[in-house]
This record gives C-alpha cells, structure tokens and sequence, in this order.
C-alpha cells in the first residue's frame, strides 16, 4: 500500500514542479510562451523567388543566399526576433516554387514592412545574346536579348563609390566598384575570358544600369558599374549593396498583418476561455462521477501543467488556433477518464469490490482509450502535414495534448485511485464511486 | 430500447436534418475564403462611431480600389473587408481612405494572399480531407477486422462510414447558413474543424459497435438465445452515457471557446459544436438503429 501511496505523491510532487517551473519561468520572462505572429502582433510577408535567371543546380545556393541578404537587412532595422526561411513548395500550386517567408514581430505596418524589405536591391549579370543589338533595351525586352551569365549577386562581397579616372570615360563621373568574393572572382575571371567581345549587362531591380563591352579576361574580380549616377545615387547604391544585394528577384505573393492589441485580446480571451473550460469540465466530473470525477480533475491538472511546460521546453509556438487546440484537448482529456469510470461502474454493479472494479475498470477500458486517441492522432498527423504555419500550430497542440492527455489519465487517475486503497464493499464507498444521477445502469 | 425500436422515427427526423443540411448547401452555398481563393481580407476597427456602408464604399473607391470589394459589419465598431488583390499603392493608401474626422481607423488585420497560394491550400485541402476519410476507412476496417455473425464485419464499417457522412453534411450545411447570416467564409480554419470532427465522431460508433460485438460473443459462449435487435438495444443502453459524457466535456470547453474564446476561432468553435453534437447523435440514434435495420432486412 505504502508504495502506491509513495507513487502517488512523486506524482504529486512532479505535478507541482512542472507547475512552479511554467510560472517562474513566465514571471521572470526567463522562457515565456513562443507567440505567433497572430498573437504578439507583428507582420508576415511571403515572397516568390524567380529563378528563371539561375543556371543549373544553384537553386539551393541561391535561396540561403536570398535568406542571408533579406535577414541581414531586417535586423539591420532592429527588428527583434525576426524569422526568414526559406520554402520550398508549391507543387501542389501548379509549378514548383521556392519561396521566402519573412515574419517580423511587433512590424505592424504592411506597407513599412514591404518597404523594409523592397529597398534591398536585386543585383544580377547578363550576358547579351549573339545576335541582339544593345541600343533598343528596355525593362520588357530584356529576357529576349539578354542570357543568364554564371555570375550574381550572391557572388559580391563589396561595393564602393568611385570616382572615373579611366580614358574615353566621363572625368570624375561617379561609378560604383563591384569587389567580387573569391568564388566569384574565379567564376568572373572564367566568364570574361570565354566571352571577350561580348556585351556584358548589369542589372538592378530588373533595369539595365551598364553594359560594357568585355574587351579582355578579368582575373582580379572588380566590376565597375557606371551608369549616369549623381554622387549621392552611387552611394547609395553602393551603401544598399554592402548591405546585401538579393541573387534573384523576389516577388510578394502573401501578406498578413496582425495588430498587437488584437493578439493581445486573443491572448486575454483565449487564458479566460481555458479558465472556465477547465472550470466546467471539472465541475461536470465531480458531480456525475464524485470522488473518482475529483481524482480526474486532479489528473487534468496535471496534464495542463505538463503540456505548459512541454510548450515551454520544445518550445511550440502558440497561435489563436492553437489555444483553441489545447483548450478543446482539456475536454477530450478527461474522455479516458469517462470510459475508464464508465467501465468501473458496470464492474461495480457487476457485484466486484471496489478495488477489483477499479483494476478491471482501467483494463477494460484500454482498447476504447487507444483507438479514440487513434483516431485523432491520424487527424493530428494529416493536419500538421497539411499545415500552413496556422494550422500547423493547431495540429502540434492537439497531438501533443493527445499522447500527453492518454499518458495522464491513465497513469496519473490510476495511481491516485490505487493510492486511496479503498477495498470495502459497504455503502459509503460504493456511493463515493457511484456516478450519476442513479446507479441503474 | 426505445432507439431501436422506434427507430423508424429516428431514421425520419435524422433525414429531415440531412435534407435541411443539404437545402442549405443548396440554397445558401458555401462562401469560400481567400485561404482558397487569393485576395484581400481586412478587418477595420474605428475608434468613435463607425461610418455607414455608403459613405465607406465611396471612400474606398475614391482611393482607387476596384468595385468588385465587399463590407460587412463586424462587432460593434468595426468593418471586415473583402476585396480581390491589391496594389502596392492601394495598400499604401488604404489607412487613409478609411479614415474619417472624428473617426479614426485602425486596421486590425490586414491578409494578402496570392493566386499561386490560394491554389496550393485548396489542393491541400482537398488531399487532407481524402486522406483522413481514407486512413479513418482503413482504421475502421482495421477495428472491424474480426468477422462476426449475424452480421458480416463490412457492414459495420459501412454503416460507420453513413454516420461520418452524416457527421459532415450536417455542420457544412449549418455553415452555408452561418455564411448567410454572418458572412462567414469556409477558410482553412473550418476545414481543419471538419477534419477534427471525423476523428473524434468515429470512436463513439466505433465504442457502441464494440459492445455489440462483445455481447454478441457472450451471448454465443453462454448459449443465450437474444433476438438481435435486443441485444443492439442493450449495448446501446450501455454505452451512450459514455458516449453523451465523452462529447459533452468537450462540448462544455467549445462553448466557452465560442462564448468568450478569441474572435478569430470563434466560428471555428461553432463549427465543432455543431458537428461534435451531430456525431454524438448520429453514433447513438443512427449507428445502431441502422444496424438492426439492415440485420432485418437480411433476416427477410
């Protein structure tokens, strides 16, 4: 007996520790919850990449170049804690497509946000085509003329603003100095020598700024941009480059915005609905099933704080969908617990003790338990797959709530039951473990 | 047991609630969100006193935005706005179109989604629902594995896969109607509430079809003779109390969800409450009634 009773208060003890563990850590803000975007405020935005200018198998390179610029830029404007992945999808969309997301917390802004990002400018490096003629380029015709070079702007390591003092140039005409990284500069030195009397273009943001003629191989991987620029537009570029130049163009295809004081509300409605929902739940247990319907209550503590403190320690990010995950978890928490009582009290008024009852109760009751929670873990697995980032915060919640809830009703209620080492058959337990408006089954 | 026996009235009142359901579907249709779509949903929140409907539309034109947008009153000071894709200038000078002296607008939530995603959640969507009808048909067959007499074993999964159509005809029908009295829009939202309820409605069939089974087998080890009806009967007596507790705790934390939970999953908890309650339903006056019904027909 004293061992189911020493089991009983280890649970105890472990249930008030994770407890102490989710409060301390949220009031000394030493690891708050994770809330999504929806929630503390702030700005997604999703971006298509074009790679249509990528040769070969570049792709992957491209986009952790992409990601690097775009996350280099946001923290640049002091963005606390901002996410920019990386996404491949859209098979299911039609064509394949690799995508940005960027979210920046507290932006809450869209059109600050796309600014933000929109200033960084796209850098790229064509070659013009044997047969087109240079003079009559424009923004439209540039995909016809112009063929992908080996080289972007991933490739840069720096830019600078100069000042021409090369012949045939326009004297002190402001020109930017492109200094290529080592990789790049190999790639460049190859590219000029197998393509010497070529038109070579450079590109911003999809505009032709210069396109010089390749007249011999450059082997120290410097470009000079000139292109009609006052003192203060080369600077600028030049300072915008240093800061990252994009390797593709990017194109926004996705926005959401959520404002703090609307996440705020839905933090303060969400705490308040699971107040009252843990608050009905338990009320209902223990007047339909008394004293084990108590023990339940005691077990779905236990599973609040332990699925806290999970959140906490994966850390899961919490979104309004999954707070309403978790606090529809509560209700299917005690669902164990209702089969397993249900279940007892058929053996009960099968005649058994109550500590046959409770035994065969919780035995019997296993294959109901596991195949419900089946059925909802297939629902769990397919959503999280199906998920987009809202989506799969509810999915997350809801499996994690619903190995975490079986584990809990069926081990904490058990041993709590156990440790209550009730064996009698008279009347005042057996009221204890009645359930009901009536006995009659 | 009354539900077996009289249950051709159940049969009645469960078609008449499928009929309305589908008249719904038919009637209202179903309003599919820019989650499916593409497009623009905005929701404004005015601190004094909102502007009426006209005085907005115009504005909002005024600022260039296309005719083919929609407003809708949203609690007590707000507006929600549905448009299709939006320019860069556009968003830049919305704030301002909506606001007025005296009245100034926030927006609240401001969600921008492209074609090529719109296509993609649809197809996700669409793939997600089959898969979870396929593995819950797999996980009943599964369930349902051990042949059975008098009834073969496939008629249980059958009749468990009649009471998950029923499960969902009822909440989609109750949501074209939520979409023409509140606007509501079938989002992914809502089809993650369909999705949550077939798995969750499936396991009280799955639990009262159990029963019958066992009884079934006691009955044949101790040489009972029970007509089957009765024996149905008696497993249900059995276990819709569980059945009507194990729906109720959630339906208890749904309410609440819904009552006083945040505004944006709120038509989601409703969604849930209606389809939980319709599986509650379906899997105690439907499940087994059906069950009988078939065996008697065989019988003849």
């Amino acid at each position: 007996m004293w061992q189911k009773r020493l089991a009983a208060l280890i649970v105890l003890i472990l249930g008030t520790a994770a407890g102490w563990y989710v409060y301390s850590s949220e009031v000394s803000a030493s690891r708050p919850f994770k809330l999504g975007l929806d929630l503390s405020g702030g700005t997604q935005l999703v971006y298509r990449a074009d790679l249509s200018a990528i040769v070969g198998g570049d792709v992957a390179d491209s986009m952790s170049s992409l990601r690097d610029t775009i996350e280099r830029r946001v923290n640049l404007f002091g963005v606390s804690e901002p996410i920019v992945q990386t996404q491949h999808a859209g098979t299911l969309a039609g064509a394949p497509e690799e995508r940005l997301i960027v979210e920046l917390p507290g932006v809450t802004d869209t059109q600050k946000a796309i600014e933000l990002i929109g200033q960084t400018p796209v850098l790229e490096f064509r070659l013009l085509k044997a047969d087109a003629i240079p003079s009559d380029i424009s923004t439209s015709t540039v995909n016809e003329y112009f063929e992908s070079a080996a080289i972007t702007g991933k490739d840069l390591k720096s830019a600078q603003i100069q000042f021409n003092q090369a012949i045939g140039g326009i004297p002190n005409e402001p020109v930017v100095l492109l200094t290529f990284n080592a990789e790049g500069a190999r790639i460049f030195a190859k590219l000029t020598k197998d393509n010497v009397g070529r038109y070579f273009g450079m590109f911003l943001d999809g505009s032709p700024i210069s396109i010089p003629v390749i007249n011999e191989s450059i082997p120290d991987g410097k470009a000079v941009i000139s292109g009609n620029f006052t003192p203060e537009s080369a600077k600028e570029l030049a300072r915008n480059l240093n800061y990252g130049a994009l390797p593709v163009p990017i194109e926004l295809i996705s926005t959401q915005t959520v404002s703090g004081t609307l996440g705020q509300e839905a933090v303060t409605d969400g705490i308040m609905a699971g107040v009252w929902g843990v608050v009905a739940v338990i009320l209902f247990m223990m007047f339909w099933y008394r004293l084990p319907g108590l023990l339940a209550a005691v077990a779905l503590f236990v599973y609040i704080v332990a699925v806290l403190a999970l959140f906490k320690l994966i850390p899961v990010t919490l979104t309004a969908a999954g707070i309403a995950a978790f606090i529809l978890s509560i209700g299917m928490a005690v669902d164990a617990n209702i089969l397993i009582f249900e279940r007892m009290r058929e053996e009960l008024a099968a005649g058994k003790g109550t500590k046959d009852a409770i035994h065969d109760g919780f035995a019997r009751a296993w294959p109901s338990i596991r195949d419900s929670n089946i059925s909802s873990m297939i629902t769990a697995v397919i959503l999280f797959w199906f998920g987009t980032s809202l989506i799969k915060g509810f999915a997350l919640v809801f499996g994690l709530g619903v190995l975490v809830s079986m584990l809990t009703a069926i081990s904490v209620s058990r041993t709590f039951l156990m440790a209550l080492g009730i064996e009698a058959k008279g009347g005042f337990s057996r009221f204890f473990f009645g359930s009901g408006v009536s006995t009659r089954i | 047991m009354i539900i077996v026996t009289r249950r051709n009235i159940f049969f009645a009142i469960t078609g008449a609630l499928v009929l309305l359901s589908l008249v719904s579907i038919g009637v209202f249709g179903l309003r599919f969100g820019i989650d499916f779509t593409g497009g623009t949903l905005a929701e404004i929140r005015y601190e004094g006193t909102r502007p009426d409907v006209a005085t907005l539309t115009r504005s909002l034109e005024d600022a260039g935005l296309s005719k083919g947008f929609s407003l809708r009153e949203s609690g007590g000071n707000g507006y929600t706005l549905r448009a299709s894709a939006i320019t860069d200038e556009q968003r830049g000078t919305l704030a301002a179109a909506i606001s007025y002296d005296g009245s100034a607008a926030r927006i609240d939530q401001l969600t921008e989604i492209g074609p090529t995603i719109g296509k993609e959640l649809r197809n996700k969507a669409f793939i997600a629902l089959v898969l979870v009808l396929l593995c819950i048909l797999l996980f009943i067959a599964f369930a349902f594995r051990k042949v059975s007499k008098p009834v073969s074993s496939w008629v249980y999964g059958l009749i468990a896969l009649v009471t998950l159509i029923h499960d969902v005809i009822i909440p989609v029908g109750f949501f074209a109607l939520l979409g023409y009295l509140t606007g509501a829009h079938v989002d992914t939202l809502f089809v993650t509430a369909i999705l949550t309820i077939l798995g969750f409605s499936v396991h009280d069939t799955i639990v009262v079809f159990d029963r019958v089974r066992e009884n079934l087998r006691v009955n044949q080890e101790r040489n009972r003779k029970e007509d089957f009806a009765e024996t149905a009967g008696r497993s249900l007596g059995q276990t819709f109390v569980r059945s009507i507790n194990t729906s109720l705790t959630v339906l208890f934390t749904l309410a609440v969800l819904y009552f006083i939970g945040p505004v944006s999953t709120r038509d989601f908890a409703l969604t849930l409450l209606v389809g939980i309650t319709a599986g509650t339903y379906s899997s105690i006056f439907l499940a087994t009634p059906l069950l009988v019904a078939v065996e008697k027909r065989r019988v003849k």
